[in-house]
């Protein structure tokens, strides 16, 4: 290993996962994470973790507003509409 | 029917249309217009989707019709006097408890990752219950950076220019939100 090039320890790289996740790290920060991951079983299982948690996230859906609410909703805008209109 | 598609037929003169992108997007209307507005984002988001009802035709497929949409929130919420006035603070404790780590910082116990555990379908909706309540209990501004982000599917871009943040600050933000949800994940199974 060169002595110009420190490696990373395992605190130091979980908290740049979500940045390389987000394309956010720079070249140098990309490689480096990229040499722990290669060699720690530990950073690439938290990794997959953070992955499964996104994907997880991503098929919350939100609690829903009441149709009936909605419709209510729809109709105020729609009627608002009409009376621009008419003006 | 794609959102593009519904506005078009909105555009041209189907009414119906509208009740479907209201149902499909209200939430993250009002996400945002919590985020500028508080406890007045219901006014917020009424004036949105007027905004959008007359508005509509000049909708040119630049960008996605989410997009599109939840700029018209913020821009109306800032043109409503509205700004994210609280102050951005950035909690710069661990993402991960100091204690999994040695003194040299290396992992005393590895993560396991989840995909045994999802497998199980009781197991997996009770995650899912516990995503949407760590997601719920996340502070302002990282619940609406993440449910933007992870949820609704954005680019960090897109999020940033939303909320007025820079994109460094979305993503420290990303980073802290998805770091809480995944401990709670975790800490459900045994580790935290």
């Amino acid at each position: 290993m060169s002595l110009f090039t420190r490696d990373l320890a395992c605190r130091q790289a979980v908290a740049l996962i979500s940045d390389y996740l987000e394309n956010g790290l720079t070249g140098r920060e990309r490689r480096r994470l990229e040499r722990h991951l290669a060699g720690c079983g530990a950073c690439t299982a938290y990794l997959e973790q953070m992955k499964e948690t996104i994907a997880l996230t991503g098929t919350v859906t939100v609690e829903d507003v009441g149709q009936e609410a909605l419709d209510e909703l729809v109709e105020v805008y729609l009627r608002f509409l009409d009376d621009e209109a008419a003006e | 029917m794609t959102d593009e598609e519904l506005i078009a037929k909105f555009v041209a003169g189907d009414r119906t249309c509208l009740r479907e992108l209201v149902g499909r997007h209200h939430q993250a209307v009002l996400q945002v217009a919590r985020y500028y507005a508080g406890q007045r984002a219901e006014d917020v988001a009424q004036e949105t989707w007027l905004a959008v009802c007359r508005g509509a035709k000049n909708f040119a497929g630049r960008s996605s019709f989410k997009t599109w949409l939840l700029t018209i929130c913020a821009n109306r919420a800032r043109d409503m006097g509205y700004r994210e006035s609280r102050h951005l603070s950035i909690d710069l404790s661990d993402s991960v408890a100091a204690d999994r780590f040695s003194a040299g910082g290396a992992w005393l116990t590895a993560p396991v990752p989840f995909a045994d555990r999802l497998a199980d379908q009781d197991e997996r909706a009770a995650i899912l219950a516990l995503v949407r309540r760590s997601l719920a209990d996340l502070g302002e501004p990282t619940r609406t950076v993440v449910t933007l982000r992870d949820v609704e599917g954005l680019d960090t871009r897109e999020v940033a220019e939303i909320l007025h943040l820079s994109e460094g600050n979305v993503r420290v933000l990303l980073h802290r939100g998805r770091a809480a949800i995944r401990s709670t994940i975790e800490a459900e199974g045994g580790q935290s």
